[in-house]
């Protein structure tokens, strides 16, 4: 391939007081990709999430974003987590942290917050510019809403949601800023098979509208039936990298997820 | 040299009492997080009983000792029972609500105590009695420094000595700082939390009441308004050396105490509180967790 | 069976409180004539109230239990001022009357009333400023007096040495206290936000006492007098008419101020502030700039807390730092409280309730500082939605059309 990759990771360390809980690490994803990255409890992949997306500012590594089609490298080190956002990092979080006395609808506006401009003044004039601006929001935060199936869900309190739906509404928040690359952090967790199955339809439709994505996730299944690529860490480190077909058969894959139940 | 150490005496009297009122912050912070703004008043409620208690017994005609003994004990029930009922009433209900509701409840109470005692007492600045007899054996210090501050820091001694036996041996001690560590888990090997909240809160009270019989004799005269800003101090005392940290508290009120004392007798006593407030406020936006206190992280 | 024993713990609960408040409420000593008055009457008082309280507050709990189990605290109950303002007809007549009254007031009333209505507008804007930052942002300022004192003294000194007019100094006053806000802002903003209370009541102190002692520049403890009252075009107004005319000019203040909030809560703004609320860090992982948009926040608040101060000096023709305390602050605070956070109607509600009731029930207003600690508590543990909760608006959207927006 000639092209760069959209997420570029090299040597990304990261130490809390002594404790080293991301090891020299190195990872990319590329434009269309679906990437898993998988690991027993505590190998510090959300960890890694929250160095890239700006949460922690990590010891050491570089992060850079290329946008597809040639655009220039960017460097996300040392950004904070709204301006890697603007860059086109967006995420959902393992613990859903929606925005629970908004409206479903509301949520999935407060995305469109970094692709918009409306201040103070356009606030209180309600100007032609900000009217057009705050339907282009309704419009689009809506579109993404029918996208993910929630759009009858519209005007409920995001806290009345059942589960399923809070997790499809994460992503939906994330989606409507736009993002280069959609960062998955177990958005799996605490589904009942039927919602996991939608889940994974609703993951396939958005990488197929050329999205990149980047997971997380326990559910092995999951994981083998979605990605192209799969990056395997233990204890901070990276210990395999290739396609599903490989990391099934890597012996050091096996091994640390000896006693846990590969399903696959 | 004289000046120097009269100075620096008054400054540890002073860091001594804020340390008993900032011990309360601190061990109730240390436990539930939250900033008990009500805890000042708790303070001027124990000078109140005590100037109560001890005018009453005073005009009776009993003998000094005893109005001390009684004045002291009475304080420090009283002290405590409003501790303990403040917490029912207004913090445990919102023991899971978001973590401003309990402030805004904290700062209604203390509101609302400050106006219960000007309403039920007086406004008015009202002369406490003197408990503290002149020791002839200080007689000839006593123009550096007073019997009041011998007794006040002997005593202030005493009980945090008393108190780190309470924390460290007791079993009650064991549960503060196994529930401070974590509230869940110490549920869960059968502590009964309510319970250690509410001896926080008694303790916490009780040390605030003597530090309001000891500042109320050694500045012989009191009002319904004296909580406001000796909670403000002691915060400021308690964030200072880390607030949670017991040790903090105390070192945070010695500086406290021994900076105000050398500000006001060396530079101006004009800003002696801008000055309480000022620090505060630096301490806060630069080093929020304090001389002692641990950094937190907020888990994502 | 239950009621026994729940008359049992009613007694024991209210003995409790005669013992707590004993020394407090029954004693009263005279250190001076060496008397000591003994009122046992307050301690039956003090055990027939605490009885009764209990079982009013056993009976809201259970109610409030009751609506838990019976709605699921899905569907809120909409109170009857919700029902009222949804209905259009409803709600213009409303408006009708409300606006009739406040045009007529001054006609009918006298002018100590009008004054006093004056006042409690004045606290509804006040309010209104302080709801941007605690209620919609979800910023504890304990300190928004002193934005207030800025704005006061803004105008007291530029009337004082320069002479500058209400007019002039109005926008600097509320420009100026904006500026303090950002100042105060920029550090303090990334607290956590009980820290970022202490900090604002700290700094609300600090601005009262520097009044307070630098006497050069503000005059210290005996304050500014003699501030020129808000003129038309020049005109200069008599006393009695100059009551009415501030009059007049608070409500169009207030209608200013509400028209403004309002959308600032429905715009993309408005939005970011309640998300910010809610959850900070899914804020900033939506690409919201956490510290701008709290100091936008911040700013307004004080802003308009600055348009008040000008407002207020111009009104009492005088201005010293003991208008300025920190309980000053907790009124404004109480108002938001009880009026319901980020709910304009609330605030306006809050402010009439707070501030015209002890004006009116004379008896009550030495104890108008307790009631309005009391009143924070029992919101907090009651009601924490407040009088009347805001409603989040809902956006129509049909599909295709581009004048959907209006509601």
């Amino acid at each position: 391939m000639t092209t760069q990759p959209i997420l570029d990771v090299s040597g990304l360390t990261m130490d809390f007081g002594g404790i080293r809980a991301l090891n020299t690490l190195d990872l990319d994803v590329n434009n269309g990709e679906i990437v898993a990255l998988i690991g027993p409890n505590g190998a510090g992949k959300t960890t890694f999430f929250n160095c890239i997306t700006g949460i922690y500012t990590p010891t050491a590594g570089d992060i850079w974003l290329t946008p597809p089609g040639g655009g220039k490298k960017i460097s996300l080190n040392g950004l904070k987590p709204n301006q890697v956002t603007e860059k086109g990092l967006a995420r959902t979080f393992q613990n859903i942290r929606l925005f629970s006395k908004m409206t479903v609808l509301e949520n999935v506006m407060i995305g469109r917050h970094c692709r918009t401009k409306a201040f103070i003044f356009g606030a209180i004039f309600r100007n032609k510019a900000t009217l057009q601006e705050e339907q282009g929001i309704l419009e689009t935060s809506y579109a993404i809403l029918e996208k993910v199936g929630l759009a009858n869900y519209a005007d409920e309190f995001a806290e009345n949601l059942p589960y399923g739906a809070q997790r499809r509404l994460e992503i939906a928040r994330a989606l409507a800023t736009e993002p280069l690359l959609l960062l998955l952090d177990e958005p799996a967790a605490g589904m009942n098979p039927q919602e996991t199955i939608g889940l994974e339809h609703l993951i396939k439709q958005i990488s197929r509208e050329g999205q990149a994505i980047l997971l997380i996730e326990h559910d092995m299944k999951l994981v083998m039936s979605l990605s192209d690529r799969i990056f395997v860490m233990d204890y901070g480190k990276k210990i395999a990298q290739g396609t599903p077909l490989e990391i099934r058969e890597n012996p050091a894959v096996i091994k640390a997820y000896l006693g846990e139940e590969v399903d696959a | 040299m004289d000046y120097f150490i009269e100075l620096l005496f008054s400054g540890l009297t002073r860091g001594s009492i804020y340390a008993l009122i900032a011990l309360g912050y601190t061990m109730v912070y240390g436990i539930i997080g939250l900033i008990n703004f009500a805890h000042g008043e708790i303070y001027m409620i124990g000078a109140f009983t005590a100037f109560i208690v001890a005018t009453v017994l005073s005009i009776y005609g009993f003998p000094l000792i005893a109005i001390v003994i009684i004045a002291g004990i009475a304080a420090v029930v009283w002290s405590s029972s409003y501790g303990y009922t403040i917490e029912k009433i207004a913090y445990k209900p919102l023991r899971h609500a978001p973590r401003l509701s309990p402030l805004i409840s904290a700062i209604g109470m203390s509101i609302f105590l400050q106006n219960y005692v000007l309403l039920a007492q007086t406004s008015d600045f009202l002369p406490f009695p003197r408990l503290i007899p002149d020791f002839p054996f200080m007689e000839p210090i006593a123009h550096i420094v007073g019997s009041t501050d011998l007794v006040i820091l002997v005593t202030t001694v005493i009980v945090m000595v008393a108190l780190t036996f309470i924390i460290k041996f007791t079993l009650i001690g064991k549960a503060m700082r196994a529930t401070s560590q974590d509230r869940t888990m110490a549920t869960l090997v059968g502590i009964n939390v309510n319970r250690v909240i509410s001896a926080t809160f008694i303790i916490g009270s009780g040390l605030a009441a003597i530090g309001g019989l000891l500042i109320a004799s050694h500045i012989g005269q009191i009002n319904f308004y004296i909580g406001f800003l000796a909670g403000i101090k002691a915060f400021t005392a308690a964030v200072l050396g880390g607030i949670g940290s017991i040790p903090g508290a105390v070192l945070g009120s010695l500086i406290l105490g021994l900076t105000e004392s050398f500000a006001t007798g060396y530079v101006s006593s004009d800003y002696e509180d801008v000055f309480a407030f000022s620090l505060l406020v630096l301490i806060l936006i630069f080093k929020p967790s304090g001389l002692l206190g641990k950094a937190t992280n907020q888990k994502v | 069976m239950g009621l026994l024993k729940e008359l049992k713990k009613g007694v024991l609960i209210s003995l409790w409180f005669v013992f707590l408040t004993f020394p407090v409420m029954v004693i009263k000593v005279d250190p001076i004539a060496r008397t000591v008055v003994w009122r046992w009457a307050n301690a039956l008082y003090m055990a027939v109230g605490t009885f009764f309280i209990y079982f009013l507050v056993q009976f809201f709990l259970r109610k409030k239990e009751n609506r838990k189990e019976t709605n699921d605290s899905k569907e809120q109950t909409l109170s009857f001022i919700h029902r009222i303002l949804q209905d259009r007809l409803q709600r213009n007549i409303l408006i009708g009357v409300v606006a009739v009254v406040a045009v007529f007031f001054p006609q009918f009333l006298s002018a100590y009333q009008t004054n006093v209505m004056t006042t409690a507008l004045m606290y509804v804007v006040l309010g209104l400023g302080l709801n941007i930052v605690v209620g919609l942002a979800g910023l504890l300022d304990l300190g928004f007096v002193a934005f207030y004192a800025v704005g006061a003294y803004t105008y007291a000194l530029l009337n004082l040495h320069f002479g500058l007019g209400f007019w002039a100094v109005l926008p600097i006053g509320g420009l100026i206290a904006a500026t303090f806000g950002i100042l105060l802002g920029f550090p303090v903003l990334r607290l956590r936000g009980d820290y970022l209370a202490i900090v604002t009541l700290g700094f609300g102190e600090i601005i009262r006492l520097i009044l307070e002692n630098w006497g050069q520049f503000s005059k210290g403890p005996s304050g500014i007098s003699n501030i020129s009252r808000p003129g038309f075009f020049g005109i200069e107004f008599s006393l009695q008419s100059s009551i009415i005319y501030t009059y007049y000019l608070m409500v169009l203040l207030v209608l200013v101020t509400i028209f403004v909030v309002n959308r600032l809560q429905d715009s993309r703004l408005g939005r970011a502030w309640i998300a910010l609320r809610e959850d900070e860090i899914a804020c900033q992982a939506m690409g919201i700039d956490k510290r701008k948009t709290k100091l936008v926040a911040f700013s307004l608040g004080a802003f308009w807390a600055g348009i008040m101060g000008v407002m207020f000096a111009a009104k009492t023709t005088f201005v010293n730092p003991a208008s300025f305390t920190f309980l000053e602050s907790a009124i404004i605070l109480s108002i938001v409280v009880l009026g319901g956070m980020g709910s304009i109607v609330g605030v306006l509600f809050g402010a009439l309730i707070l501030i015209l009731m002890p004006e009116y029930l004379r008896a009550l207003s030495q104890y108008r500082m307790l009631a309005f600690g009391a009143i924070l508590v029992c919101m907090m543990v009651f009601r924490p939605q407040g009088l009347i909760s805001n409603i989040r608006r809902t956006y129509t959207f049909k599909k295709k059309t581009t004048s959907s927006l209006c509601r």
